[in-house]
């Protein structure tokens, strides 16, 4: 009797503290990855890196030109897959509510949402670089808009269905048709939940390299023509650290610093946006 | 008396103009996926077309002389994936088992945000994390590996190897590392949606806490558990920057994990933009077709396992 119980606690205790050591692993890779990412990077850090523009090798320069490419197509993303994700989501919430074609949208928007990256990036590529004739900003652009637009649907629905359907009923009593009541009643009910969604979203595409691949390639030069070739930051670290050159690789290093933490700290400051509604 | 009418029958047309646009809007999500299907599909068909059902199993990749073949990129994208979710399952059970059961109420909050954390961070990071630092350090201990569990017999092949530090074992260790956060939170998730009544018979009865998890809670969240090791696999199955790092990049199938390999996603990045022929780009969208098609599967069975627990939750309550 004792040994039994004896033998029911001792596994009981090593299977806990397995699940401690698994969790201290998990802490340990963010922490292993972070510090890499700043200890290099952080050597490689200078006012040079927003002033100049991708040098040659060997050369001394900086990522002017890949910083203001990134921001200039997740500026099109964004203005691009939040309006259309919204209105999306506005749909899935206020007029399919639990009907069949509703929970239907819902179940491949989150197929959407996890497909991969590379694929959208090719599909781009496929309907727009092969008509339009060549690489360009705004194929990234795009691209980033469809990693986007299954985030904004996703959360523009769930927030949405939280909104007290009592709201709704009091603004349609006073006699205001249905898209009123929608537009100025639940979205400002819903609006930092929506803007969560969005951040989150911003904070993934900011990262995406895989679609940008073949749509905005890459440019080494200046350029702000949105139908040319354009320089990002992803797909520059991604060639500068894979090349031989040593000058090209701390670039590298020191755009990854930058590019984690300004998505780390997005997705921080969405989820204190979310902490703050709930409380 | 006619003017107010038109007004306000002008007015009405607003609803179902809006009803029709957010309508419209909802199934472009639908037609997107149709329509990357069908885009690939077209772009690809030259060489479905020219080497029939051939391209799927055969080992040829030579682009001098247009000869293509998916199998390894296949072999190697599905290899790495699965030595991912061999490592992350066990792990993120753990990470969840910690968090609902084990943690006190203020450490589970930022315990499980840190480890959201780990899903922020771009993956193009994990590849040079990977390459310059995890690989360095991994290849220290290869040898190691090789020797020992190499002369298990049977599966000893898989670990015998060179110590390169990049190849199949690294990819499926850091795509390890990404799918964690996705397997975890799921589990967290769905752990939480045990019945507390269940739980608390259970160790009414004198349970210990892991014969609770092991007897009560696991059985009751099977289904969606599962849903969320598919979900965790689709993932890993098109992640494509860190992979394109530290994969090696070697045409070739080895039984050893710990040679370099390829994979789908890794070969479209490396080589789409410089495929000089029809032939050539043509082949490598049919790889991201092929691709396409394996995580749409995957995905579809994640979903539909999670659905499950969400319907029986629905019904209870």
């Amino acid at each position: 009797m004792d040994l039994r119980y004896l033998r029911r606690r001792v596994t009981n205790v090593f299977n806990l503290g397995m699940a401690v050591m698994t969790t201290l692993l998990g802490l340990f890779w963010l922490f292993w990855i972070l510090y890499t990412t700043a200890r290099f990077g952080y050597h490689s850090l200078n006012l040079r890196l927003f002033t100049q523009d991708t040098p040659p090798p060997g050369a001394p320069g900086g990522l002017r030109n890949a910083f203001v490419g990134s921001l200039i197509m997740i500026g099109v993303g964004i203005a691009v897959g939040t309006p259309v994700g919204v209105l999306a989501g506005t749909y899935l919430a206020e007029f399919a509510g639990r009907k069949r074609i509703g929970e239907i949208v819902r179940f491949f928007n989150d197929i959407l949402l996890s497909a991969p990256s590379i694929v959208i990036g090719l599909f781009v590529y496929s309907v727009t670089v092969t008509t339009m004739g060549g690489f360009s900003g705004l194929a990234g652009g795009l691209a980033l808009a469809i990693v986007l637009l299954p985030v904004v649907v996703r959360t523009t629905d769930e927030m949405l269905r939280l909104v007290p359907s009592t709201m709704r009923e009091a603004a349609m009593a006073l006699g205001s048709p249905y898209w009123r009541v929608v537009v100025q009643i639940t979205y400002r009910a819903a609006r930092s939940g929506i803007l969560t969604g969005v951040l989150l979203g911003v904070a993934r595409i900011s990262g995406e390299t895989a679609p940008l691949l073949f749509t905005a390639l890459n440019n080494q030069f200046w350029s702000t023509n949105i139908a040319r070739p354009m320089a990002n930051v992803p797909v520059t670290i991604f060639q500068f650290a894979m090349s031989p050159y040593s000058g090209w690789q701390h670039l590298a290093w020191a755009g990854a610093l930058v590019a984690t933490f300004a998505v780390l700290g997005l997705s921080i400051f969405a989820r204190f946006l979310i902490r703050q509604r709930n409380n | 008396m006619e003017k107010p009418q038109l007004l306000s029958r002008l007015a009405r047309l607003w609803d179902p103009l809006f009803k029709g646009t957010t309508a419209v809007l909802a199934y472009l999500v639908l037609a997107l996926l149709v329509a990357i299907c069908v885009a690939l599909l077209h772009e690809g068909s030259q060489a479905f077309r020219t080497f029939g059902w051939h391209f799927l199993v055969s080992k040829a990749w030579d682009p001098a002389n247009n000869r293509f073949g998916a199998l390894i990129p296949i072999y190697g994208t599905l290899i790495s994936s699965l030595i991912a979710i061999v490592i992350a399952v066990p792990v993120s059970f753990g990470i969840a088992l910690f968090i609902t059961e084990l943690a006190p109420r203020w450490l589970r909050q930022p315990v499980s945000a840190a480890i959201e954390l780990l899903a922020a961070i771009p993956s193009i990071i994990f590849g040079m994390w990977g390459l310059f630092t995890f690989a360095p350090w991994f290849s220290n201990y290869e040898p190691w590996i090789s020797d020992h569990l190499g002369s298990i017999p049977g599966i000893g092949a898989l670990f015998r190897g060179p110590p390169f530090g990049i190849g199949m074992m690294t990819a499926g260790i850091i795509l390890a590392i990404m799918i964690i956060p996705f397997i975890a939170s799921i589990m967290r998730e769905v752990f939480l949606l045990t019945p507390p009544m269940l739980r608390e018979s259970a160790y009414g009865v004198g349970a210990t806490t892991w014969e609770v998890v092991r007897n009560v809670v696991l059985p009751y969240t099977r289904t969606a558990v599962a849903g969320g090791i598919f979900l965790g696999l689709g993932r890993a199955l098109g992640e494509t920057m860190a992979v394109t790092f530290v994969i090696g990049n070697a045409h070739s199938v080895s039984a050893s994990l710990l040679n370099p390999g390829y994979s789908i996603a890794a070969a479209l990045a490396n080589e789409f933009t410089e495929a000089f022929s029809p032939l050539y780009k043509s082949s490598l969208i049919a790889l991201g077709f092929i691709l396409f098609i394996i995580t749409f599967v995957i995905l579809v069975l994640a979903k539909l396992l999670l659905l499950r627990l969400e319907r029986a939750q629905g019904e209870s309550t």
